[in-house]
Protein backbone atom coordinates (compact mmCIF):
# COMPACT_ATOMS: atom_id res chain seq x y z
CA UNK A 1 0.00 0.00 0.00
CA UNK A 2 1.77 3.31 -0.90
CA UNK A 3 0.92 6.60 0.53
CA UNK A 4 -1.70 7.90 -1.48
CA UNK A 5 -3.96 5.06 -0.53
CA UNK A 6 -3.47 5.13 2.65
CA UNK A 7 -4.08 9.00 3.29
CA UNK A 8 -7.46 8.29 1.36
CA UNK A 9 -10.62 9.74 3.30
CA UNK A 10 -11.95 6.47 5.01
CA UNK A 11 -15.52 6.70 2.98
CA UNK A 12 -13.99 5.54 -0.36
CA UNK A 13 -12.31 2.80 1.54
CA UNK A 14 -15.92 1.90 2.37
CA UNK A 15 -16.65 1.91 -1.36
CA UNK A 16 -14.02 -0.39 -1.93
CA UNK A 17 -14.62 -2.61 0.35
CA UNK A 18 -18.15 -2.85 -0.52
CA UNK A 19 -17.51 -3.13 -4.46
CA UNK A 20 -16.23 -6.76 -3.14
CA UNK A 21 -15.47 -10.02 -6.40
CA UNK A 22 -19.10 -11.00 -5.26
CA UNK A 23 -20.83 -8.06 -5.64
CA UNK A 24 -19.92 -7.13 -8.67
CA UNK A 25 -20.69 -10.52 -10.06
CA UNK A 26 -24.10 -10.52 -8.77
CA UNK A 27 -24.52 -6.69 -10.34
CA UNK A 28 -23.22 -8.12 -13.49
CA UNK A 29 -26.24 -10.72 -13.04
CA UNK A 30 -29.27 -8.45 -12.55
CA UNK A 31 -27.53 -6.27 -15.55
CA UNK A 32 -27.37 -9.14 -17.71
CA UNK A 33 -31.18 -10.48 -16.58
CA UNK A 34 -32.40 -7.00 -17.05
CA UNK A 35 -31.44 -6.80 -20.58
CA UNK A 36 -33.25 -10.55 -21.06
CA UNK A 37 -36.33 -8.83 -20.18
CA UNK A 38 -35.85 -5.68 -22.26
CA UNK A 39 -34.84 -7.69 -24.97
CA UNK A 40 -37.75 -10.47 -24.96
CA UNK A 41 -40.78 -7.70 -24.41
CA UNK A 42 -39.25 -6.00 -27.38
CA UNK A 43 -39.50 -8.62 -29.45
CA UNK A 44 -42.43 -9.81 -27.96
CA UNK A 45 -44.46 -6.97 -29.33
CA UNK A 46 -42.42 -7.61 -32.89
CA UNK A 47 -43.84 -11.01 -33.07
CA UNK A 48 -47.51 -9.96 -31.86
CA UNK A 49 -47.54 -8.16 -35.06
CA UNK A 50 -46.17 -10.39 -37.35
CA UNK A 51 -48.30 -13.41 -36.03
CA UNK A 52 -51.25 -10.48 -37.04
CA UNK A 53 -49.88 -10.67 -40.46
CA UNK A 54 -49.92 -13.75 -40.68
CA UNK A 55 -52.98 -14.97 -39.44
CA UNK A 56 -54.75 -12.52 -41.43
CA UNK A 57 -52.71 -13.25 -44.06
CA UNK A 58 -53.45 -17.05 -43.65
CA UNK A 59 -57.09 -16.41 -44.01
CA UNK A 60 -56.64 -14.31 -46.72
CA UNK A 61 -54.25 -16.66 -48.71
CA UNK A 62 -56.41 -19.58 -49.97
CA UNK A 63 -58.19 -17.03 -52.43
CA UNK A 64 -54.71 -17.38 -55.04
CA UNK A 65 -55.10 -21.24 -54.78
CA UNK A 66 -58.35 -22.57 -54.73
CA UNK A 67 -60.36 -23.99 -57.55
CA UNK A 68 -62.89 -23.32 -59.28
CA UNK A 69 -65.99 -25.39 -57.41
CA UNK A 70 -67.76 -27.05 -60.34
CA UNK A 71 -70.88 -25.17 -60.92
CA UNK A 72 -70.15 -22.32 -59.10
CA UNK A 73 -66.54 -21.11 -61.66
CA UNK A 74 -68.87 -17.29 -61.26
CA UNK A 75 -68.15 -16.75 -57.55
CA UNK A 76 -64.71 -17.91 -57.93
CA UNK A 77 -62.11 -14.61 -56.62
CA UNK A 78 -59.78 -13.78 -59.18
CA UNK A 79 -56.91 -10.87 -59.40
CA UNK A 80 -58.69 -9.48 -62.02
CA UNK A 81 -62.30 -9.71 -60.68
CA UNK A 82 -60.55 -7.86 -57.82
CA UNK A 83 -59.02 -5.14 -59.62
CA UNK A 84 -61.13 -5.20 -63.32
CA UNK A 85 -64.42 -3.62 -63.54
CA UNK A 86 -67.48 -5.69 -64.01
CA UNK A 87 -68.80 -6.03 -67.48
CA UNK A 88 -72.34 -5.83 -68.59
CA UNK A 89 -73.87 -6.74 -71.89
CA UNK A 90 -76.31 -3.75 -71.63
CA UNK A 91 -74.18 -1.38 -69.34
CA UNK A 92 -70.69 0.10 -69.46
CA UNK A 93 -68.77 -1.49 -67.31
CA UNK A 94 -68.12 -0.58 -63.69
CA UNK A 95 -66.50 -1.07 -60.64
CA UNK A 96 -68.44 -2.70 -58.05
CA UNK A 97 -68.76 -4.90 -55.09
CA UNK A 98 -71.27 -6.66 -54.49
CA UNK A 99 -70.78 -9.55 -52.10
CA UNK A 100 -74.21 -10.79 -51.79
CA UNK A 101 -75.50 -10.89 -54.73
CA UNK A 102 -76.60 -14.04 -57.26
CA UNK A 103 -73.21 -13.40 -58.99
CA UNK A 104 -70.97 -11.71 -56.23
CA UNK A 105 -68.98 -9.26 -57.30
CA UNK A 106 -65.57 -8.66 -55.13
CA UNK A 107 -63.97 -5.62 -57.09
CA UNK A 108 -62.12 -3.56 -54.31
CA UNK A 109 -61.77 -0.31 -56.45
CA UNK A 110 -64.71 1.89 -54.75
CA UNK A 111 -63.19 0.33 -50.84
CA UNK A 112 -59.64 1.78 -52.01
CA UNK A 113 -61.22 5.05 -53.29
CA UNK A 114 -63.19 5.54 -50.65
CA UNK A 115 -60.86 4.86 -48.04
CA UNK A 116 -58.26 7.13 -49.64
CA UNK A 117 -61.35 9.61 -50.16
CA UNK A 118 -62.10 9.74 -46.28
CA UNK A 119 -58.70 9.76 -45.29
CA UNK A 120 -57.70 12.28 -47.54
CA UNK A 121 -60.40 14.80 -46.26
CA UNK A 122 -58.85 13.97 -42.86
CA UNK A 123 -55.54 15.21 -43.00
CA UNK A 124 -56.30 17.79 -45.18
CA UNK A 125 -58.87 18.92 -42.38
CA UNK A 126 -56.65 17.96 -39.18
CA UNK A 127 -53.77 18.63 -40.37
CA UNK A 128 -53.60 22.55 -40.75
CA UNK A 129 -55.93 23.07 -37.64
CA UNK A 130 -53.45 20.79 -35.76
CA UNK A 131 -50.16 21.77 -36.83
CA UNK A 132 -51.38 25.41 -36.67
CA UNK A 133 -52.58 24.99 -32.93
CA UNK A 134 -49.34 23.30 -31.98
CA UNK A 135 -47.46 26.34 -33.38
CA UNK A 136 -50.08 29.05 -31.91
CA UNK A 137 -49.63 27.45 -28.27
CA UNK A 138 -45.91 26.97 -28.48
CA UNK A 139 -45.06 29.85 -29.64
CA UNK A 140 -47.20 32.33 -29.66
CA UNK A 141 -49.78 31.99 -27.02
CA UNK A 142 -49.58 33.38 -23.29
CA UNK A 143 -49.15 30.65 -21.22
CA UNK A 144 -52.29 30.45 -19.62
CA UNK A 145 -53.78 29.76 -22.68
CA UNK A 146 -51.48 27.11 -24.01
CA UNK A 147 -52.07 25.55 -20.00
CA UNK A 148 -55.73 25.47 -21.35
CA UNK A 149 -55.78 24.26 -25.26
CA UNK A 150 -53.13 21.67 -24.74
CA UNK A 151 -54.65 19.12 -22.37
CA UNK A 152 -58.29 20.24 -23.92
CA UNK A 153 -57.02 18.90 -27.27
CA UNK A 154 -54.84 15.99 -25.83
CA UNK A 155 -58.33 15.09 -23.70
CA UNK A 156 -59.85 14.72 -27.42
CA UNK A 157 -58.20 11.71 -27.63
CA UNK A 158 -60.09 10.06 -24.70
CA UNK A 159 -63.09 10.62 -26.69
CA UNK A 160 -64.18 6.81 -28.41
CA UNK A 161 -65.00 7.04 -31.65
CA UNK A 162 -68.10 6.03 -31.46
CA UNK A 163 -69.43 9.16 -29.71
CA UNK A 164 -67.36 11.28 -32.66
CA UNK A 165 -69.57 9.25 -35.31
CA UNK A 166 -72.83 9.69 -33.38
CA UNK A 167 -71.52 13.35 -33.76
CA UNK A 168 -70.34 13.54 -37.30
CA UNK A 169 -73.94 10.69 -37.62
CA UNK A 170 -76.38 13.40 -36.20
CA UNK A 171 -74.65 16.96 -35.76
CA UNK A 172 -72.33 17.51 -38.58
CA UNK A 173 -74.05 15.57 -41.60
CA UNK A 174 -76.91 17.80 -40.62
CA UNK A 175 -74.72 21.39 -40.70
CA UNK A 176 -73.08 20.22 -43.64
CA UNK A 177 -76.17 19.53 -45.35
CA UNK A 178 -77.44 22.67 -45.10
CA UNK A 179 -74.04 24.51 -45.91
CA UNK A 180 -73.71 23.09 -48.87
CA UNK A 181 -76.85 22.02 -49.64
CA UNK A 182 -75.49 18.36 -50.85
CA UNK A 183 -78.24 15.40 -51.72
CA UNK A 184 -76.63 12.74 -49.16
CA UNK A 185 -76.22 13.32 -45.73
CA UNK A 186 -73.94 10.63 -45.14
CA UNK A 187 -70.75 11.21 -47.33
CA UNK A 188 -67.13 11.32 -47.86
CA UNK A 189 -67.06 14.90 -46.54
CA UNK A 190 -68.86 14.25 -43.17
CA UNK A 191 -66.72 11.27 -42.53
CA UNK A 192 -63.77 12.52 -43.24
CA UNK A 193 -64.19 15.97 -40.95
CA UNK A 194 -65.34 13.17 -38.41
CA UNK A 195 -62.16 11.35 -39.03
CA UNK A 196 -60.49 14.32 -38.49
CA UNK A 197 -61.33 15.30 -35.46
CA UNK A 198 -60.39 11.40 -34.04
CA UNK A 199 -56.94 13.03 -35.92
CA UNK A 200 -56.11 16.48 -34.38
CA UNK A 201 -55.12 15.33 -31.14
CA UNK A 202 -52.44 12.89 -32.83
CA UNK A 203 -50.49 15.38 -34.90
CA UNK A 204 -51.49 17.99 -32.81
CA UNK A 205 -49.18 16.22 -29.34
CA UNK A 206 -46.36 15.30 -31.41
CA UNK A 207 -46.14 18.40 -33.61
CA UNK A 208 -46.47 19.95 -30.31
CA UNK A 209 -43.46 17.96 -28.99
CA UNK A 210 -41.46 18.97 -31.91
CA UNK A 211 -41.92 22.26 -31.63
CA UNK A 212 -41.38 22.43 -27.96
CA UNK A 213 -37.59 20.90 -28.30
CA UNK A 214 -36.37 22.97 -30.69
CA UNK A 215 -33.57 24.84 -28.64
CA UNK A 216 -34.10 28.11 -27.07
CA UNK A 217 -31.09 28.72 -28.71
CA UNK A 218 -32.13 29.34 -32.15
CA UNK A 219 -34.84 31.44 -31.00
CA UNK A 220 -32.45 33.86 -29.13
CA UNK A 221 -29.81 33.43 -32.28
CA UNK A 222 -33.21 34.84 -34.37
CA UNK A 223 -34.20 37.45 -31.99
CA UNK A 224 -30.82 38.83 -31.77
CA UNK A 225 -30.38 39.42 -35.04
CA UNK A 226 -33.85 41.82 -35.06
CA UNK A 227 -36.16 38.88 -36.00
CA UNK A 228 -39.82 38.93 -34.76
CA UNK A 229 -41.49 36.32 -33.00
CA UNK A 230 -43.40 35.65 -36.57
CA UNK A 231 -40.00 35.39 -38.28
CA UNK A 232 -38.86 33.06 -35.91
CA UNK A 233 -41.55 31.07 -35.51
CA UNK A 234 -41.89 30.58 -39.59
CA UNK A 235 -38.54 30.41 -40.67
CA UNK A 236 -36.52 29.18 -37.70
CA UNK A 237 -38.66 27.16 -35.09
CA UNK A 238 -41.04 25.26 -37.64
CA UNK A 239 -38.05 23.88 -40.45
CA UNK A 240 -36.14 22.80 -37.11
CA UNK A 241 -39.20 20.86 -35.81
CA UNK A 242 -40.59 19.75 -39.64
CA UNK A 243 -39.41 16.25 -38.72
CA UNK A 244 -41.61 15.89 -35.76
CA UNK A 245 -44.36 17.75 -37.42
CA UNK A 246 -44.14 15.23 -40.30
CA UNK A 247 -44.51 12.23 -38.15
CA UNK A 248 -47.08 13.94 -36.46
CA UNK A 249 -48.83 13.55 -40.04
CA UNK A 250 -48.01 9.86 -40.80
CA UNK A 251 -49.11 8.91 -37.30
CA UNK A 252 -52.63 10.63 -38.35
CA UNK A 253 -52.57 9.58 -41.37
CA UNK A 254 -51.60 5.76 -40.28
CA UNK A 255 -54.75 6.01 -37.97
CA UNK A 256 -57.14 8.13 -40.10
CA UNK A 257 -56.86 4.87 -42.71
CA UNK A 258 -57.70 2.49 -39.93
CA UNK A 259 -60.15 4.03 -38.07
CA UNK A 260 -63.69 2.08 -38.54
CA UNK A 261 -66.28 3.17 -36.33
CA UNK A 262 -66.67 6.60 -37.51
CA UNK A 263 -66.54 6.34 -41.19
CA UNK A 264 -68.66 3.23 -40.52
CA UNK A 265 -71.36 5.63 -38.82
CA UNK A 266 -70.95 8.54 -40.92
CA UNK A 267 -70.12 7.55 -44.28
CA UNK A 268 -72.93 6.26 -46.01
CA UNK A 269 -71.28 3.00 -47.08
CA UNK A 270 -72.29 2.68 -50.62
CA UNK A 271 -69.25 1.28 -52.66
CA UNK A 272 -68.98 3.95 -55.36
CA UNK A 273 -65.99 4.76 -57.67
CA UNK A 274 -66.59 8.10 -57.73
CA UNK A 275 -64.45 11.63 -57.72
CA UNK A 276 -66.75 13.90 -55.77
CA UNK A 277 -66.75 14.08 -51.77
CA UNK A 278 -70.28 14.47 -51.19
CA UNK A 279 -70.80 10.78 -52.63
CA UNK A 280 -71.05 8.66 -49.85
CA UNK A 281 -68.49 5.85 -49.74
CA UNK A 282 -67.38 2.50 -47.87
CA UNK A 283 -64.25 2.39 -46.75
CA UNK A 284 -61.99 -1.06 -46.57
CA UNK A 285 -62.07 -0.87 -42.59
CA UNK A 286 -65.83 -0.03 -42.49
CA UNK A 287 -66.43 -3.01 -44.70
CA UNK A 288 -65.05 -5.28 -42.64
CA UNK A 289 -66.79 -4.23 -39.85
CA UNK A 290 -69.83 -4.50 -41.11
CA UNK A 291 -69.47 -7.81 -43.31
CA UNK A 292 -67.10 -10.63 -41.19
CA UNK A 293 -70.29 -11.26 -38.56
CA UNK A 294 -72.16 -12.65 -41.67
CA UNK A 295 -70.47 -14.34 -44.06
CA UNK A 296 -69.85 -17.74 -44.73
CA UNK A 297 -66.48 -19.28 -42.92
CA UNK A 298 -64.04 -20.01 -45.16
CA UNK A 299 -66.20 -18.97 -48.30
CA UNK A 300 -64.45 -16.44 -50.62
CA UNK A 301 -66.37 -13.46 -49.04
CA UNK A 302 -64.71 -14.28 -46.13
CA UNK A 303 -61.43 -15.01 -47.39
CA UNK A 304 -61.91 -11.09 -49.65
CA UNK A 305 -62.33 -9.80 -46.32
CA UNK A 306 -59.21 -11.17 -44.84
CA UNK A 307 -57.62 -9.84 -48.24
CA UNK A 308 -58.81 -6.23 -46.69
CA UNK A 309 -57.30 -6.83 -43.77
CA UNK A 310 -53.96 -7.23 -45.44
CA UNK A 311 -54.41 -4.41 -47.66
CA UNK A 312 -55.25 -2.15 -45.13
CA UNK A 313 -52.12 -3.59 -42.75
CA UNK A 314 -49.87 -3.15 -45.79
CA UNK A 315 -51.30 0.46 -46.53
CA UNK A 316 -50.52 1.19 -42.74
CA UNK A 317 -47.31 -0.12 -42.86
CA UNK A 318 -46.40 1.63 -46.41
CA UNK A 319 -47.50 4.96 -45.03
CA UNK A 320 -45.68 4.78 -41.12
CA UNK A 321 -42.67 3.43 -43.32
CA UNK A 322 -42.70 6.12 -46.04
CA UNK A 323 -43.06 8.97 -43.31
CA UNK A 324 -39.85 7.14 -41.28
CA UNK A 325 -38.07 7.51 -44.04
CA UNK A 326 -38.68 11.24 -44.99
CA UNK A 327 -38.24 12.51 -41.59
CA UNK A 328 -35.31 10.72 -41.71
CA UNK A 329 -33.88 12.24 -44.47
CA UNK A 330 -34.76 15.77 -43.09
CA UNK A 331 -33.05 15.02 -40.13
CA UNK A 332 -29.90 14.31 -41.83
CA UNK A 333 -30.38 17.44 -43.77
CA UNK A 334 -31.02 19.27 -40.42
CA UNK A 335 -28.62 17.57 -38.87
CA UNK A 336 -25.12 18.53 -40.44
CA UNK A 337 -24.73 14.98 -42.33
CA UNK A 338 -25.64 16.92 -45.57
CA UNK B 1 -2.61 47.72 -26.03
CA UNK B 2 -2.79 51.12 -24.35
CA UNK B 3 -5.13 51.72 -27.89
CA UNK B 4 -7.56 52.96 -24.41
CA UNK B 5 -5.62 55.85 -23.14
CA UNK B 6 -7.12 57.47 -26.13
CA UNK B 7 -10.60 58.57 -25.95
CA UNK B 8 -12.93 57.64 -28.71
CA UNK B 9 -16.72 58.59 -28.42
CA UNK B 10 -18.40 56.88 -26.56
CA UNK B 11 -21.07 54.38 -27.75
CA UNK B 12 -23.01 52.46 -25.05
CA UNK B 13 -23.61 54.03 -22.16
CA UNK B 14 -25.82 52.75 -18.88
CA UNK B 15 -27.06 55.46 -16.35
CA UNK B 16 -28.07 53.69 -13.00
CA UNK B 17 -29.61 50.62 -14.61
CA UNK B 18 -31.44 48.73 -12.12
CA UNK B 19 -32.55 44.93 -13.08
CA UNK B 20 -34.80 43.07 -11.45
CA UNK B 21 -35.94 38.92 -11.89
CA UNK B 22 -38.53 39.12 -10.42
CA UNK B 23 -38.51 39.97 -6.38
CA UNK B 24 -34.26 39.62 -7.03
CA UNK B 25 -32.31 42.44 -7.99
CA UNK B 26 -30.02 41.03 -10.48
CA UNK B 27 -28.32 45.11 -11.07
CA UNK B 28 -27.56 47.89 -8.94
CA UNK B 29 -27.45 50.88 -10.29
CA UNK B 30 -24.61 50.32 -13.16
CA UNK B 31 -23.41 53.38 -14.81
CA UNK B 32 -20.80 51.98 -17.60
CA UNK B 33 -19.77 53.73 -20.69
CA UNK B 34 -18.04 51.76 -23.79
CA UNK B 35 -16.21 53.58 -26.06
CA UNK B 36 -16.36 53.06 -29.60
CA UNK B 37 -14.03 50.71 -31.54
CA UNK B 38 -12.59 49.48 -28.21
CA UNK B 39 -13.18 46.27 -26.35
CA UNK B 40 -15.34 46.68 -23.17
CA UNK B 41 -14.31 43.00 -21.57
CA UNK B 42 -16.21 42.22 -18.31
CA UNK B 43 -15.23 39.95 -15.57
CA UNK B 44 -15.87 38.77 -12.35
CA UNK B 45 -17.83 35.35 -10.50
CA UNK B 46 -20.49 33.44 -11.70
CA UNK B 47 -24.04 35.08 -11.29
CA UNK B 48 -22.34 38.57 -10.90
CA UNK B 49 -24.74 40.29 -13.66
CA UNK B 50 -22.29 41.15 -16.48
CA UNK B 51 -24.67 38.49 -18.58
CA UNK B 52 -27.15 40.34 -17.42
CA UNK B 53 -26.18 43.49 -18.05
CA UNK B 54 -24.72 42.59 -21.88
CA UNK B 55 -28.14 41.12 -22.35
CA UNK B 56 -30.09 44.31 -21.37
CA UNK B 57 -28.12 46.26 -24.26
CA UNK B 58 -29.70 44.90 -26.79
CA UNK B 59 -32.78 44.31 -25.10
CA UNK B 60 -32.80 40.16 -24.77
CA UNK B 61 -34.08 40.77 -21.32
CA UNK B 62 -36.93 42.04 -22.71
CA UNK B 63 -38.27 38.31 -23.64
CA UNK B 64 -37.65 37.06 -19.65
CA UNK B 65 -41.37 36.94 -18.03
CA UNK B 66 -40.73 39.07 -14.54
CA UNK B 67 -37.95 41.13 -16.05
CA UNK B 68 -38.14 45.10 -14.61
CA UNK B 69 -35.90 47.51 -15.48
CA UNK B 70 -34.84 51.33 -13.84
CA UNK B 71 -32.57 53.28 -14.94
CA UNK B 72 -31.77 53.65 -18.92
CA UNK B 73 -29.01 52.70 -21.62
CA UNK B 74 -27.86 55.06 -24.10
CA UNK B 75 -26.64 53.83 -27.33
CA UNK B 76 -25.04 56.72 -29.19
CA UNK B 77 -26.84 59.17 -26.43
CA UNK B 78 -30.15 57.89 -27.35
CA UNK B 79 -32.45 55.87 -24.78
CA UNK B 80 -32.91 52.56 -26.43
CA UNK B 81 -36.33 52.33 -24.24
CA UNK B 82 -37.85 54.91 -25.77
CA UNK B 83 -41.08 54.77 -27.04
CA UNK B 84 -40.38 55.04 -30.37
CA UNK B 85 -37.17 53.33 -30.28
CA UNK B 86 -37.39 49.81 -32.69
CA UNK B 87 -36.76 46.48 -30.85
CA UNK B 88 -35.98 45.20 -34.26
CA UNK B 89 -33.66 48.59 -35.28
CA UNK B 90 -32.05 48.14 -32.13
CA UNK B 91 -30.86 44.43 -32.06
CA UNK B 92 -29.91 45.00 -35.78
CA UNK B 93 -27.51 47.80 -34.67
CA UNK B 94 -26.34 45.73 -31.27
CA UNK B 95 -25.76 42.18 -32.90
CA UNK B 96 -24.66 39.29 -30.00
CA UNK B 97 -22.92 35.95 -29.90
CA UNK B 98 -23.96 34.09 -27.85
CA UNK B 99 -21.59 31.18 -25.03
CA UNK B 100 -22.75 28.49 -26.89
CA UNK B 101 -22.25 27.89 -30.71
CA UNK B 102 -25.88 28.38 -31.96
CA UNK B 103 -25.98 28.13 -35.94
CA UNK B 104 -29.82 27.52 -37.12
CA UNK B 105 -30.09 24.19 -39.01
CA UNK B 106 -29.58 25.40 -42.22
CA UNK B 107 -26.49 25.58 -44.76
CA UNK B 108 -23.86 27.99 -44.05
CA UNK B 109 -24.96 30.31 -46.24
CA UNK B 110 -28.75 30.32 -45.32
CA UNK B 111 -27.46 31.37 -41.66
CA UNK B 112 -25.13 34.20 -42.91
CA UNK B 113 -27.92 34.92 -45.31
CA UNK B 114 -30.96 34.82 -42.35
CA UNK B 115 -30.28 38.00 -41.02
CA UNK B 116 -30.11 40.41 -44.21
CA UNK B 117 -33.28 38.20 -45.82
CA UNK B 118 -35.20 39.29 -42.43
CA UNK B 119 -34.12 42.78 -42.79
CA UNK B 120 -35.20 42.78 -46.60
CA UNK B 121 -32.77 42.20 -48.60
CA UNK B 122 -33.96 39.75 -51.83
CA UNK B 123 -31.61 40.59 -54.37
CA UNK B 124 -28.92 37.11 -55.06
CA UNK B 125 -26.23 38.64 -56.10
CA UNK B 126 -26.34 41.49 -52.76
CA UNK B 127 -26.66 38.62 -50.67
CA UNK B 128 -23.88 36.71 -51.95
CA UNK B 129 -21.65 39.57 -51.35
CA UNK B 130 -22.61 39.95 -48.06
CA UNK B 131 -22.28 36.14 -46.95
CA UNK B 132 -18.73 36.43 -48.90
CA UNK B 133 -17.74 40.05 -46.86
CA UNK B 134 -18.46 38.83 -43.09
CA UNK B 135 -17.23 35.51 -43.75
CA UNK B 136 -13.81 36.40 -44.60
CA UNK B 137 -14.13 39.27 -41.22
CA UNK B 138 -14.73 36.13 -39.46
CA UNK B 139 -12.06 34.19 -40.87
CA UNK B 140 -14.36 31.81 -42.19
CA UNK B 141 -14.32 32.05 -45.87
CA UNK B 142 -10.98 30.04 -46.88
CA UNK B 143 -12.32 27.11 -44.68
CA UNK B 144 -15.85 26.94 -46.06
CA UNK B 145 -15.93 28.88 -49.38
CA UNK B 146 -16.31 25.64 -51.61
CA UNK B 147 -19.66 24.51 -49.44
CA UNK B 148 -21.20 27.10 -48.25
CA UNK B 149 -24.49 24.58 -49.22
CA UNK B 150 -23.48 22.37 -46.14
CA UNK B 151 -25.54 22.12 -42.83
CA UNK B 152 -23.77 24.82 -40.55
CA UNK B 153 -23.99 21.91 -38.21
CA UNK B 154 -21.57 19.65 -39.97
CA UNK B 155 -18.16 22.71 -38.82
CA UNK B 156 -16.21 22.22 -35.80
CA UNK B 157 -17.45 24.12 -32.82
CA UNK B 158 -14.73 26.73 -33.69
CA UNK B 159 -16.14 27.03 -37.15
CA UNK B 160 -19.53 26.97 -36.09
CA UNK B 161 -18.95 30.20 -33.19
CA UNK B 162 -17.20 31.99 -36.12
CA UNK B 163 -20.03 31.16 -38.36
CA UNK B 164 -22.17 32.92 -35.83
CA UNK B 165 -19.76 35.86 -35.37
CA UNK B 166 -20.23 36.29 -39.40
CA UNK B 167 -24.13 35.93 -38.67
CA UNK B 168 -23.76 38.28 -36.21
CA UNK B 169 -22.11 40.82 -38.49
CA UNK B 170 -23.82 40.09 -41.56
CA UNK B 171 -26.88 42.63 -40.34
CA UNK B 172 -24.06 45.89 -40.33
CA UNK B 173 -24.72 46.62 -36.20
CA UNK B 174 -22.45 48.93 -34.69
CA UNK B 175 -21.94 47.18 -31.18
CA UNK B 176 -21.67 43.58 -30.80
CA UNK B 177 -22.15 41.58 -27.64
CA UNK B 178 -20.32 38.80 -27.07
CA UNK B 179 -21.30 36.09 -24.38
CA UNK B 180 -18.18 34.33 -23.19
CA UNK B 181 -17.97 33.52 -26.91
CA UNK B 182 -15.13 31.08 -26.39
CA UNK B 183 -16.01 29.63 -23.53
CA UNK B 184 -16.82 26.28 -25.30
CA UNK B 185 -13.65 25.74 -27.65
CA UNK B 186 -10.38 24.38 -27.45
CA UNK B 187 -7.36 26.53 -27.10
CA UNK B 188 -6.56 26.96 -30.66
CA UNK B 189 -9.77 27.87 -31.84
CA UNK B 190 -10.12 30.51 -28.66
CA UNK B 191 -6.53 31.74 -30.02
CA UNK B 192 -8.90 32.39 -33.90
CA UNK B 193 -11.52 34.12 -31.99
CA UNK B 194 -9.72 36.57 -29.55
CA UNK B 195 -7.16 37.72 -32.74
CA UNK B 196 -10.50 38.02 -34.62
CA UNK B 197 -11.97 40.28 -32.06
CA UNK B 198 -8.63 42.44 -32.42
CA UNK B 199 -9.28 42.61 -36.06
CA UNK B 200 -13.07 43.24 -35.48
CA UNK B 201 -12.65 46.55 -33.43
CA UNK B 202 -11.70 48.47 -36.13
CA UNK B 203 -14.89 48.75 -36.85
CA UNK B 204 -17.22 47.62 -34.00
CA UNK B 205 -17.88 48.82 -30.70
CA UNK B 206 -17.11 45.16 -28.87
CA UNK B 207 -18.70 44.55 -25.21
CA UNK B 208 -17.21 40.92 -24.12
CA UNK B 209 -18.12 39.08 -21.00
CA UNK B 210 -15.34 36.23 -20.02
CA UNK B 211 -14.36 33.88 -16.88
CA UNK B 212 -11.09 33.84 -18.29
CA UNK B 213 -8.90 36.59 -17.14
CA UNK B 214 -5.88 35.88 -19.42
CA UNK B 215 -8.50 36.40 -22.12
CA UNK B 216 -10.27 39.77 -20.61
CA UNK B 217 -6.18 40.78 -20.26
CA UNK B 218 -5.39 40.17 -24.01
CA UNK B 219 -8.16 41.00 -25.99
CA UNK B 220 -9.85 44.04 -23.92
CA UNK B 221 -9.03 47.78 -23.43
CA UNK B 222 -11.27 48.65 -20.83
CA UNK B 223 -12.28 46.46 -18.27
CA UNK B 224 -15.20 46.23 -15.93
CA UNK B 225 -14.77 44.03 -12.59
CA UNK B 226 -18.78 43.09 -11.71
CA UNK B 227 -19.36 41.76 -8.24
CA UNK B 228 -23.04 40.91 -7.42
CA UNK B 229 -24.72 43.37 -8.97
CA UNK B 230 -22.45 45.94 -8.91
CA UNK B 231 -20.16 47.65 -11.01
CA UNK B 232 -16.93 47.55 -8.64
CA UNK B 233 -14.48 48.82 -10.48
CA UNK B 234 -13.65 50.07 -14.00
CA UNK B 235 -10.83 51.01 -15.85
CA UNK B 236 -7.65 50.81 -18.67
CA UNK B 237 -7.52 47.07 -18.64
CA UNK B 238 -3.70 47.17 -18.10
CA UNK B 239 -4.27 49.19 -14.94
CA UNK B 240 -7.23 46.47 -13.68
CA UNK B 241 -4.77 43.75 -14.04
CA UNK B 242 -1.63 45.36 -12.37
CA UNK B 243 -2.48 47.63 -10.44
CA UNK B 244 -6.53 47.92 -9.52
CA UNK B 245 -7.62 50.16 -7.04
CA UNK B 246 -10.00 48.14 -5.05
CA UNK B 247 -8.59 44.72 -3.15
CA UNK B 248 -11.73 42.79 -4.00
CA UNK B 249 -10.61 43.71 -7.79
CA UNK B 250 -7.32 42.30 -6.96
CA UNK B 251 -8.41 39.18 -4.94
CA UNK B 252 -10.84 38.09 -7.82
CA UNK B 253 -7.73 38.61 -10.52
CA UNK B 254 -5.06 37.59 -8.47
CA UNK B 255 -7.50 34.08 -8.18
CA UNK B 256 -7.83 34.60 -4.27
CA UNK B 257 -11.39 33.26 -5.05
CA UNK B 258 -14.40 33.14 -7.94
Amino acid sequence: MNESTAARPRALDAVAAASSESRRRAARRAESLFGAVVRTAAFAAILVIVLIFVFVGREALPLLWQDATPGHESETVTWSSLAGPTTYPDRPPRHVWQPVSTVPKYNLAPLVVGTLKTTLVAILFAGPLAVLAAILTSEFAPRWVSQVVKPTIELLAGIPSVVLGFFALMVLATWLQQILGVRYRLNALTAGIGLGIAVIPIIYTVAEDALAAVPRSYREASYALGASRWETAVRIVVPAALPGIFAGLALGFGRAVGETMIVLMASGNAALTTWPLTDSVRTLSATIAAELGEVVFGGPHYRVLFLLGVLLFLFTFAVNLAGELTVRRLRERLGGRA
Amino acid sequence: MDAGAEATPVKVSARDLDVFYGATQALHGITLDARANRVTALIGPSGCGKSTFLRSINRMNDLIAGMRRQGTILLDGRDIHDPDVDVVDLRRRVGMVFQRSNPFPKSIYENVAYGPRIHGVSDRTTLDEIVRTTLEQAALWDEVKDRLGASALSLSGGQQQRLCIARALAVEPEVLLMDEPASALDPLATARIEELIHELKERYTILIVTHNMQQAARVSDTTAYFYMGRLVEMGPTAQIFTNPSKQETEDYITGRFG
